[in-house]
């Protein structure tokens, strides 16, 4: 009998936390399954807090210029500063700059534009696709033809359109990613509020004759996120990516804002001579970047997929 | 499928006009091209010549309906720069960067299908999981910074293979092309497995996916029920099962192939479109950046185009007509 119990009790204490566990600590039991996730993660969030901490961290300003000494360019990796003595850990490019100062100030740059592109293109084709799917009829095939022509042009032609018409610059580098990402927000917001447009508790709001504002922001919008966050954390990789390409080519960020792209541009000239430095160590830290990011969004992926919901 | 046809020809139309619009109005904004091109130094008379000249003193949209005009006859402006009609200066570019975009197809296929096939029917084994983590580098590296390193290792280490320039070619059908020399292939091969390893990437990703679906499936029981081999099995039936979403795909993928020669072009020092289209930005040459996103914007409404009208004939399940709805 009491064994009888016992079991009852295990079986139900077994049971509960299943049915009762928050989406929230689901999601992040689930999420911190994989060892790779919590790899990239801890990556990112190191690189986040380099990025944010960088003037403090940093053995030099590098572009204070009262702090570079010429006669300190093109140093190896592992030489001596002339006039402090720290040491050069990953080299010094042409101007006697640290390159390992440079890389923490050029993440910074690059993760803000990064970030900053990728959340207005959330807002702006998030908006947009809600906006198409709820209203429907006209003005959705309308926009969707819009995204879907602007999807057959590859990002960073309309990019490097964008950037030579405006001009380099940060705001104008954010609104040239933001206008060739949008549309991949659109499109996926769009298909999922689609499906979620059809259940019963939007036709239940609508009943209650609650206001198009209330019932696409408080109600469609929350049940659409998932798969909008999976896509955010590839573009913001694809963000980064795409400015430190557009950087190297001369069409990005100006010279006094250094990101990744631009430090790699800067050892261009002297590859050839072997000086590999100045542009190896800023293409690694871009790398490890965008490697970290596209883990945690694979993770993501698998975890917010209600196919492969367990 | 006839209403399918016209109604894409109209839709292309449209797509170009406004992008014809968009570019030029953006282009003919920003800047003004005289102050780089005359000599601080001219007199108020030069000065005023050149802008009647180069016809910047019109009002803008007689500007556009000229380019308009002389667009539809062909003539899309004369390079301020090298004084030559646009529409020719990239033309003449034009073989160099289809070469190099067919160099990077070829690489992604030839090596991407088989790795995938291997990683879809291994995928449990280490060589399936290497190949994969293999392929996320491939999405994630930088196209212009891998370029940078093929270069210093390829070229300035080892010193195989050299670092930039088109090198020798020869005329095949009037067109120069380089892959026919032994000067000039060994200048391709750098470029094309630069421009290729995002492609291979996702080569190898598509087929593994599809490798992976087939041999699920029915057919697959039974040619092995039949006893064939093993070899046939994955290298006749489904190789030809996967090789339709892959063929599309990559056929959609050329034009963002093409786009993207502008960076490994840059990195390589490539005589083609993406080269001048970089430098023509720098010194604000306006003919030849609206003439290259006209040309670039008809090339990818073709290729989509034509990928499209090939995908319905290789799959018959697809219908034109319902692509709309």
């Amino acid at each position: 009998m009491t064994t009888q119990t016992k079991m009852q009790q295990t079986g139900i204490k077994k049971k509960k936390p299943a049915e009762v566990e928050a989406p929230l600590r689901r999601f992040l039991s689930d999420f911190f399954e994989s060892r790779v996730a919590i790899f990239g993660l801890s990556i990112f969030l190191t690189i986040v807090f380099v990025a944010i901490f960088a003037p403090m961290i940093s053995p030099q300003d590098p572009y204070d210029l009262a702090q570079l000494d010429i006669l300190d360019g093109r140093l190896p990796p592992g030489s001596e500063n002339t006039t402090y003595g720290y040491t050069y850990w990953l080299g010094t490019d042409d101007q006697g700059r640290d390159m390992l100062s440079g890389i923490f100030y050029g993440l910074r740059t690059s993760l803000t534009v990064g970030a900053m592109s990728a959340l207005i293109a959330l807002i702006v084709g998030g908006c947009i696709g809600l906006f198409a799917a709820y209203f429907g009829g006209r003005v959705d095939t309308v926009i969707m033809r819009i995204v879907d022509i602007q999807l057959s042009f590859p990002s960073i032609l309309i990019a490097l359109v964008l950037m030579a018409i405006l001009g380099q610059g940060t705001d104008k580098i954010i609104l040239a990613l933001v206008a060739a990402q949008w549309a991949y927000y659109a499109r996926t917001i769009r298909g999922t509020a689609m499906i979620e447009r059809q259940k019963e508790y939007i036709e239940a709001a609508i009943c209650l004759a609650m206001s198009h504002k209330r019932i696409v922001f408080r109600h469609l919008l929350p049940n659409c996120m998932p798969p909008l966050i999976v896509v955010a954390t590839v573009q913001v990789a694809h963000a980064i990516a795409l400015e430190a390409t557009l950087s190297f080519l001369g069409i990005g960020l100006p010279v006094t804002q250094p990101s990744l792209g631009l430090l790699i541009s800067n050892g261009f000239e002297y590859m050839l001579s072997g000086k590999f430095w100045i542009s190896f160590f800023p293409g690694i830290a871009l790398l490890i970047t965008i490697v970290s990011i596209n883990l945690v969004g694979d993770q993501l992926r698998d975890v917010l997929n209600p196919r492969l919901r367990r | 499928m006839i209403v399918f046809l016209i109604r894409r020809t109209f839709q292309s139309v449209v797509v170009l006009l406004i992008m014809s619009l968009l570019v030029f109005v953006g282009v003919y904004t920003i800047g003004n091209p005289v102050d780089i091109l005359i000599s601080p130094e001219a007199t108020q008379q030069e000065h005023e010549a050149a802008v009647k000249a180069l016809g910047l003193d019109r009002p803008m949209w007689e500007q556009y309906r000229v380019f308009l005009t002389n667009a539809l006859h062909g003539n899309l402006g004369d390079s301020f720069v090298f004084n030559e009609p646009a529409l020719k200066l990239i033309l003449q570019r034009m073989p160099a960067t289809l070469e190099l975009a067919f160099g990077a197809m070829f690489i992604a296929v030839i090596f991407g299908i088989p790795l995938g096939m291997v990683a879809g029917i291994k995928h449990h084994s280490w060589i399936g999981r290497a190949i994969m983590s293999g392929s996320i580098l491939g999405f994630s590296l930088p196209t212009f910074w891998v370029g940078l390193m093929l270069i210093m290792l390829f070229a300035v280490i080892f010193g195989w293979l050299p670092a930039s320039g088109r090198g020798e070619t020869v005329l095949l059908f009037g067109i120069p092309v380089s892959f026919l020399t032994v000067d000039g292939l060994s200048h391709l091969i750098l470029p094309a497995i630069n421009l290729g390893l995002f492609k291979l990437s996702l080569t190898i990703r598509l087929t593994r996916a599809g490798t992976q679906e087939n041999m699920q499936l029915d057919y697959v029981k039974f040619a092995r029920a039949k006893g064939l081999s093993n070899t046939r099995v994955i290298g006749v039936h489904v190789l030809k099962n996967i090789l339709i979403p892959v063929v599309t795909v990559l056929g959609l993928e050329l034009g963002n192939v093409i786009a993207f020669a502008v960076v490994t072009e840059t990195v390589f020092a490539w005589p083609g479109m993406g080269k001048l289209i970089i430098d023509s930005i720098d010194v604000l040459d306006r003919p030849v950046i609206v003439a290259y996103l006209l040309i670039t914007v008809t090339m990818f409404i073709i290729i989509n185009f034509t990928v499209d009208v090939l995908y319905s004939i290789l799959d018959p399940r697809v219908r034109l007509g319902d692509v709309k709805s």
